[in-house]
């Protein structure tokens, strides 16, 4: 009974080794590996040096013979997503990367915005940002415009179109993110999904039965059933590969560097170092996600440096893993299945006996 | 902190966007309670890639398993109340609960199989018990308490070996009440924002609607004099239900709208309707033959009504990303402010 009281925090809700939520500093050893397992090992995708080439999805989709699918996950469909030059659409059971493209603008110059359709600015009708109305913030705002055009040289990822309005491309290599605190590890029923030895989460395609109930249960969306197949699938961080001593596909294949593979340690180390680069260099919007061991999934395996807010590339800005919640929902349940009991045993005490 | 354009946002915003996030459009007028709450989330606005929902929405069969969530609870209750009546003289209610409970335990069984994807392999549902998975710890609650109310119903038909039945009876009404409840963490322990956050409410909505519907069905099925444990029990399942709908519908902010909006809502208005009816018909005339089969069948229908319209609020909540980027946005606002000194975001 000692070792189910103490592997359950789940149903205890004493949880004081972290092992359902918080910082987690060897999530391998936590997982059961003895001490001289490998160091946790990720990937950083610094999406500030990213071109947008998909060498990445392909290298994946080569390496890993995931089959062709189009934007919306239905398989062996060649189709445009209609939306930007993101034809892969997102993260699933085909498509273990996905390069986000956005194109965005700004309008540099202009007293006001030229096209104003409500809603068009993400500022939207809240409080305006000061920049547009007030005088003094838009001389400010001016004196920034042209410190930002210096910037341009050092951010790959601006140009200018014409004089009023500045375009610049988003793009961003995501990732199954090979959380600390694992949603789709954590309720797979069946043991399928599982902490390897380098501290990522593979799923095991023998014992997959096909429940699909990590695929809600990841607060990124990632995982997800491949249809004609019934099981489920998602980046391995090529499992394959790391046990040869091998570089993952779509590290090996970026051109720019913009996906890093290594020890975790080392990449977190580096992309500080890389932000306050940047910072330096006066690109304010550059932060990291999925950086933070505090966060609500611990932390990732596979985190990035991004160059906006994490929703615009369709990322969650504060995931939590759901597991954090699950004492006080079973507690709920025991406390509600006690009721029922309750309930009826009331039932039956206040009705007279027949006869 | 200037506000100047190459401060965080910068005021970059997507070329060739829809016209507005704001889904001040979409929302509808009908149907909403809790205006307060309601309302406050008319002008959220909020970014996101192309409109595309940020989580996956479950994959899960449609019917199977919002029909697998029904008969869960309902022969999980109706067990419960047949092992007690194993204990009073009450033969044939107690015979009709345990039909019922052994036929719904074998639906459930046969919904699970059906809803994954690869049925051959049910029993690698068994090979490990993980108290963080609900769906590992309820095909460890299903599988005994199936075996054991089909047995037990079994006996009935058999009419033999009476003390068998009997442990039988009890051994599964030790399973029953986690079976019916089990299921509200199921949904819940999710990153769907609607069921997510009705995490600690849901397994007592689930819960109660199983004794609505158990209780219903019992009553439907027995004599009106050996009936009486099986209408309150009902009636009390009915009560609160609604009042634990009520708070998951209201108590969450934006992640309740989706309980008032589309289908879902539709859904759950009618399974309001039905389940109110039902307990109002049980109390007026549940003594009389055809009083008991139209308010058992009227629980029934509530209570599959209930689970069909919170599973369908769930999948539109993940469907949306809007639920999903919001109340985290939020969250990150507020412990920004909490502590403004030590946040460097």
């Amino acid at each position: 009974m000692t070792s189910i009281s103490s592997a359950s925090p789940a149903f205890t809700g004493k949880d004081p080794k972290n092992r359902l939520f918080g910082p987690l500093p060897d999530v391998t050893a936590e997982a059961g590996y003895d001490e001289g397992h490998p160091k946790r090992v990720g990937f950083f995708t610094d999406t500030s040096v990213c071109i947008g080439c998909k060498a990445c999805e392909v290298a994946c989709k080569e390496w890993n013979t995931l089959p062709m699918d189009d934007s919306h996950g239905t398989r062996d469909v060649i189709g445009l997503s209609g939306m930007s030059y993101d034809n892969t659409g997102q993260l699933g059971a085909n498509s273990w990367r996905h390069v986000a493209f956005i194109e965005q603008v700004r309008t540099v110059d202009l007293p006001m915005p030229t096209f104003g359709r409500p809603g068009d600015d993400r500022q939207g009708n809240g409080p305006s940002p000061a920049a547009h109305d007030h005088p003094d913030a838009q001389a400010l705002g001016q004196a920034s415009v042209l410190n930002a055009e210096a910037l341009s040289e050092f951010d790959p990822q601006t140009g200018q179109s014409g004089s009023d309005k500045q375009v610049r491309w988003l793009m961003s290599s995501d990732v199954c993110k090979h959380c600390t605190h694992a949603g789709c590890l954590d309720v797979c029923p069946t043991g399928a999904l599982f902490r390897t030895e380098f501290g990522t989460v593979v799923v095991q395609g023998d014992i997959c039965n096909g429940c699909g109930y990590c695929v809600p249960s990841c607060p990124y969306g990632v995982i997800n059933r491949r249809e004609d197949d019934g099981r489920v699938f998602k980046c391995t961080m090529c499992y394959d590969r790391l046990t040869d001593g091998l570089m993952p596909a779509c590290a090996t294949a970026c051109p720019t560097q913009s996906i890093q593979f290594g020890d975790l340690d080392e990449l977190q180390a580096r992309a500080d170092a890389r932000l306050a680069t940047l910072k330096d260099q006066g690109v304010e919007t550059a932060r990291l996600y999925g950086r933070d061991e505090d966060d609500g999934v611990g932390g990732n395996g596979a985190f990035f440096l991004l160059l906006d807010e994490p929703e615009v590339y369709g990322l969650p800005p504060d995931p939590i893993v759901t597991t954090r919640d699950l004492p006080a929902m079973w507690k709920a349940a025991g406390k509600a299945a006690v009721m029922i009991v309750g309930a009826a045993l009331g039932a039956v005490l206040s009705s007279r006996r027949p006869r | 902190m200037t506000e100047g354009i190459a401060t965080p946002g910068g005021g970059w915003r997507r070329a060739d966007g829809p016209p507005a996030e704001t889904r001040g459009k979409k929302r509808r007028k009908g149907g909403r309670r809790g205006r307060g709450e309601v309302a406050m989330v008319d002008d959220v606005e909020f970014t996101s890639y192309y409109g595309r929902p940020v989580i996956k929405p479950p994959v899960w069969k449609s019917p199977e398993v919002q029909l697998y969530l029904f008969f869960g609870g309902a022969s999980g209750a109706a067990a419960i109340l047949g092992a007690l009546g194993e204990f009073t003289r009450r033969p044939v209610m107690t015979r009709s609960a345990h039909l019922f409970a052994g036929g719904g335990a074998l639906a459930s069984v046969g919904l699970l199989i059906v809803d994954l994807g690869r049925p051959e392999r049910f029993l690698h549902m068994l090979r490990v018990f993980k108290p963080t998975s609900p769906l590992s710890v309820g095909s460890y609650i299903l599988s005994p308490f199936s075996a054991l109310a089909v047995a037990t119903a079994g006996l009935h038909v058999l009419g033999r070996w009476p003390v068998l039945r009997r442990l039988g009876a009890v051994g599964s009404a030790v399973f029953a009440g986690p079976l019916a409840t089990y299921t509200g963490v199921l949904l819940a322990n999710t990153a769907v924002p609607s069921w997510h956050a009705a995490g600690t409410q849901l397994p007592y909505v689930f819960g109660a609607s199983g004794m609505a519907a158990g209780g219903g069905i019992t009553m439907a099925l027995s004599p009106v004099a050996e009936a009486a444990p099986a209408r309150r029990f009902a009636v009390t399942g009915a009560v609160i239900e609604l009042a634990y709908m009520h708070k998951v519908e209201n108590d969450h902010g934006i992640v309740s709208e989706p309980y008032h909006e589309g289908k879902a809502g539709a859904l759950l208005r009618a399974a309001k309707a039905c389940t109110a009816a039902g307990a109002a018909v049980t109390v007026a005339v549940g003594r009389r033959r055809a009083g008991a089969v139209l308010g058992g069948a009227l629980l029934a229908a509530g209570s599959a009504l209930t689970r069909f319209g919170v599973y369908e609020a769930g999948m539109a909540s993940a469907r949306d990303p809007k639920y999903t980027v919001v109340p985290q946005r939020e969250r990150l606002e507020a412990r920004k402010n909490e502590h403004a000194s030590t946040i460097t975001r």
